[in-house]
């Protein structure tokens, strides 16, 4: 799975489940709480999601900013928790991983 | 910039002779005058809040026009009932005792709680006491996600990070104590034709720390404006019983005693109200942070949080909306 993939999955959960299917100019920079987009509680559905759909533990003490509140932490946040490089190459364990999830 | 004298005065004093004559002014004002009610019942659950309000409404009302109401339930602390007697007993207010644990069982309240609470903790049974608590805000930069936390009868705590599953079934199953008092509270405000005073301070009102159609619901709510300190000036004032000023506020509504701190405001409500304050009135991370005791990155992020709860707070405290405006 490529960093793009990821942008792409992500925008569509936000916008479908946070701006009820209107993107509204969302920027992938544009912080969740600053935006009014998530709360608390939206924070807890991000996390469920990631979880479900991208097959990863998202432990206590990442529970940050730095790594939720916008589609580019997250993103970043899941090239990290995946092991994927910068570079647009699948690493087979993620590549595997979400092939079981699909 | 602010300036630095609104910094270095007494932040949070108030002049509490003068306070409780503008407060009972306007009691007085809104229950006879706007309202048309003949008095005021309130929940008096022992707490400084509803203490202070029933103090404030025998001032206003005198006593023989407010009723005061105990709602117990199975997950109350005793102290409850016992101080709330002590305050009614104290006024000599007419009061009334409604066990609503019947009410909650009839909804399930407690059946569906548990049955949210087993969903992250498997082992958990009904004899097990809970709450669910928020991490600390000086912890660090993260999210305040809630857990739940619950005790054997043995004396074995578990601790589990809540799904968004688990905590919206826990947290819309316990609110229905709130509901249910107030339904209890509009039952003798119907039968007396009295008003229903809520007793949220300013910090709760503020934040959201209520329930939608439950405790904040109320036809007047004469200590909203209040910090929390400066409900704790005027109980002082007001002779409210020490051991009501000297008790930890607390939910009461989880079986394991759960301070507001954990549940809601994840800093001590001295620091909340240095906090607020300082967001409301403009003044620096930087000025508040010694007052509060605080790092100035602490207070930041409780600015933050404080916008962030406001936000979540406006559904809150939103009247039915209309397609229309009618005119009444």
């Amino acid at each position: 799975m490529q960093r793009t993939e990821i942008v792409q999955r992500l925008r569509g959960f936000i916008i479908e489940n946070y701006l009820f299917g209107q993107d509204g100019g969302l920027k992938d920079t544009d912080s969740f709480l600053e935006k009014g987009i998530i709360d608390s509680t939206g924070v807890l559905e991000l996390v469920a999601h990631l979880q479900e759909s991208f097959g990863i533990n998202v432990e206590d003490e990442e529970l940050t900013p730095d790594n939720l509140d916008s589609i580019s932490n997250v993103t970043s946040y899941l090239a990290r928790k995946l092991n994927l490089s910068e570079a647009p190459a699948v690493p087979s364990g993620a590549q595997n991983l979400m092939e079981k999830r699909s | 910039m602010s300036t630095p004298s609104v910094v270095s005065a007494p932040l949070l004093k108030i002049d509490p002779a003068r306070e409780t004559e503008r407060i009972v002014a306007a009691v007085r004002d809104i229950v006879f005058n706007q309202l048309k009610r003949k008095g005021a019942v309130l929940g008096v659950s022992g707490g400084i809040d509803s203490s202070v309000v029933a103090y404030l409404c025998v001032r206003a009302l005198g006593k023989e026009r407010v009723l005061a109401l105990f709602t117990p339930e199975t997950d109350s602390s005793s102290d409850s009932l016992r101080l709330g007697r002590l305050v009614a007993g104290t006024l000599g207010v007419r009061s009334v005792l409604e066990d609503i644990s019947p009410i909650l069982k009839g909804a399930r309240c407690y059946e569906r709680r548990d049955a949210a609470i087993k969903s992250v903790i498997p082992e958990f049974e009904p004899s097990y006491k809970s709450k669910i608590v928020l991490p600390n805000l000086l912890h660090g930069n993260r999210y305040a996600i809630f857990s739940v936390v619950v005790q054997s009868p043995q004396g074995v705590i578990t601790r589990a990070r809540l799904t968004m599953e688990a905590y919206l079934g826990i947290v819309a199953a316990t609110d229905f104590k709130q509901r249910a008092r107030k339904m209890m509270e509009y039952y003798y405000a119907d039968l007396n034709q009295y008003a229903v005073a809520g007793t949220p301070n300013r910090l709760e009102y503020d934040q959201g720390f209520f329930v939608k159609n439950g405790d904040g619901a109320a036809d007047l709510k004469p200590i909203a404006h209040l910090y929390k300190s400066q409900v704790y000036q005027l109980a002082a004032y007001l002779g409210v019983p020490e051991e009501i000023q000297r008790r930890p506020p607390t939910t009461d509504t989880y079986s394991l005693e759960q301070s507001q701190e954990e549940f809601y405001f994840t800093l001590s409500l001295e620091k909340m109200d240095y906090c607020l304050y300082g967001r409301n009135n403009g003044i620096s991370a930087a000025e508040i942070a010694p007052l509060a005791g605080l790092e100035v990155a602490q207070v930041e992020r409780a600015y933050s949080m404080i916008d962030a709860k406001r936000k979540v707070a406006r559904y809150l405290h939103a009247a039915p909306l209309l397609v229309e405006q009618t005119v009444l």
